[in-house]
């Protein structure tokens, strides 16, 4: 039985302590240990990344990160995007412009959105596609997604 | 859910060459995780220990001296493809950087990973050979530096040792009148080459083809370099058609590709024979347009 290690990661600006098994995953850590559900598993392949959170300001595939990497980093999750029970201009982007259907790829296409406009504040609709090129949605073919973030990119107030 | 691994995060290297010496034949580098992580995933690897070289201080970074630029292994995807001296001096790296994976992959996948995983479908190999590229692997007796053309030894093997750690890769900097080129055909994001073609040149003062690199991905056990291809365009001018035709013809009769989902080996000689004459092209394009 290897030797479980202890972590302390920032989750949503809260610190959370535990002691997990090497092997264990960023997104069971979160889902599991910390009930964030908000973040999905959609395939357990690293392809799909409906799990995306930022660590460090990056977008990344929680399912791709050993939860003992993510030891003294801060993540961010779908959860931590509202702030005072108000929805995120992102989020809201996605209401408004229809940018789901079944919602389960939602998570991490809020998450990558949001990374891409942090970056950049005014994307073209090619630096759009580009900046969630590595989430996989089954329902919408992607254009009311790009409409909800070009909505969020010219209602910036954040 | 990966199979059980001890785990360690040393904070130097000669400590994680240490932990690589005394794991034995268990111990494997993490890095980037983007290849490691999915293949531990499916349970295709069962190291029984990860040393995780992420917090190793000094290991990432791109710069250019002493007539090479170096790049530290760690330094990942994203970095590379947002660095100004990687895309204006250096624009074969730049259009691979750029191709690998997915943006989330880019954020955490480093160069080092993607050259000593040893995959011939990564993209990196192709682009070091092409640049004649030189590997630097740290091990319990020191630094030693290994040739691009000498490193691929098979899939998913290296010519690292057990209880060596890529930790900078070598390029020699840029000369007047280089330029680079990357061309991948791909399916879909993140999906592996059909094929792909790197092809780094430097024209004479004739615009004559100096000397040429070409590295071919996904289309063998490993990356290859044409060499055939490269040795007839040596010397030839760059706007003799029939001269950079026959270029591509070689490159695809050294390519040996496998009949699988992305296609036939026939169709993939094809595809290897029209990247090879367009990534030249626009090579030589930039070769012109540059210094």
């Amino acid at each position: 039985m290897p030797s479980k290690i202890p972590i302390a990661v920032t989750v949503n600006g809260n610190r959370r302590q535990a002691v997990v098994e090497p092997r264990l995953l960023l997104v069971h850590f979160l889902r599991e240990d910390l009930g964030l559900t908000g973040t999905h598993v959609g395939c357990d392949t690293s392809n799909c990344s409906a799990c995306a959170v930022l660590m460090d300001e990056r977008v990344v595939k929680s399912c791709t990160v050993l939860a003992v990497q993510a030891d003294g980093k801060n993540i961010l999750t779908v959860e931590g995007l509202a702030e005072g029970g108000r929805l995120h201009a992102v989020q809201q982007a996605f209401l408004a412009k229809h940018g789901l259907q079944c919602g389960f790829c939602t998570p991490g296409m809020l998450m990558s959105a949001y990374a891409l406009l942090r970056e950049n504040r005014h994307p073209t609709n090619d630096e759009i596609r580009k900046g969630i090129s590595g989430n996989i949605c089954r329902c919408t073919g992607y254009a009311k997604i790009v409409e909800s973030v070009e909505r969020a990119a010219r209602n910036r107030n954040w | 859910m990966p199979p059980s691994f001890e785990y360690v995060s040393p904070r130097t290297i000669s400590e994680a060459v240490g932990f690589l010496s005394s794991g034995g034949d268990g111990a494997k580098v993490i890095a980037g995780g983007q290849s490691l992580i999915p293949l531990l995933k499916l349970r295709l690897a069962s190291p029984s220990l990860l040393v995780d070289i992420n917090r190793i201080p000094g290991l990432d970074g791109i710069e250019e001296g002493g007539g090479l630029l170096r790049m530290g292994a760690l330094t990942r995807m994203a970095e590379v493809e947002a660095s100004t001296l990687i895309k204006e001096k250096y624009p074969i790296i730049h259009d691979a950087a750029g191709v690998i994976g997915d943006p989330l992959v880019r954020n955490l996948g480093t160069l080092g990973g993607n050259v000593s995983h040893g995959d011939p479908n990564n993209d990196m190999p192709a682009v070091m050979l092409a640049l004649g590229a030189e590997f630097v692997a740290t091990g319990p007796s020191g630094q030693r530096t290994i040739r691009a053309e000498q490193f691929f030894t098979d899939s998913f093997t290296v010519a690292l040792d057990h209880s060596e750690i890529l930790t900078e890769i070598r390029v020699p900097r840029r000369s007047p009148r280089s330029g680079g080129c990357y061309l991948k055909l791909e399916q879909k994001v993140a999906d592996f080459a059909i094929a792909a073609v790197a092809v780094q040149v430097r024209l004479g003062e004739a615009w004559e083809c100096e000397d040429v690199g070409i590295g071919l991905t996904a289309v063998g056990p490993t990356a290859i370099k044409a060499r055939r291809a490269e040795q007839w365009m040596r010397g030839r001018k760059v706007s003799d058609i029939q001269a950079v035709r026959e270029l591509g013809r070689l490159a695809a009769e050294e390519s040996s590709p496998a009949t699988d989902i992305r296609g036939t080996a026939a169709y993939k000689k094809q595809v290897v024979r029209l990247l090879a004459t367009r990534a030249f092209r626009k090579a030589c394009e930039r070769a012109r347009g540059g210094l």
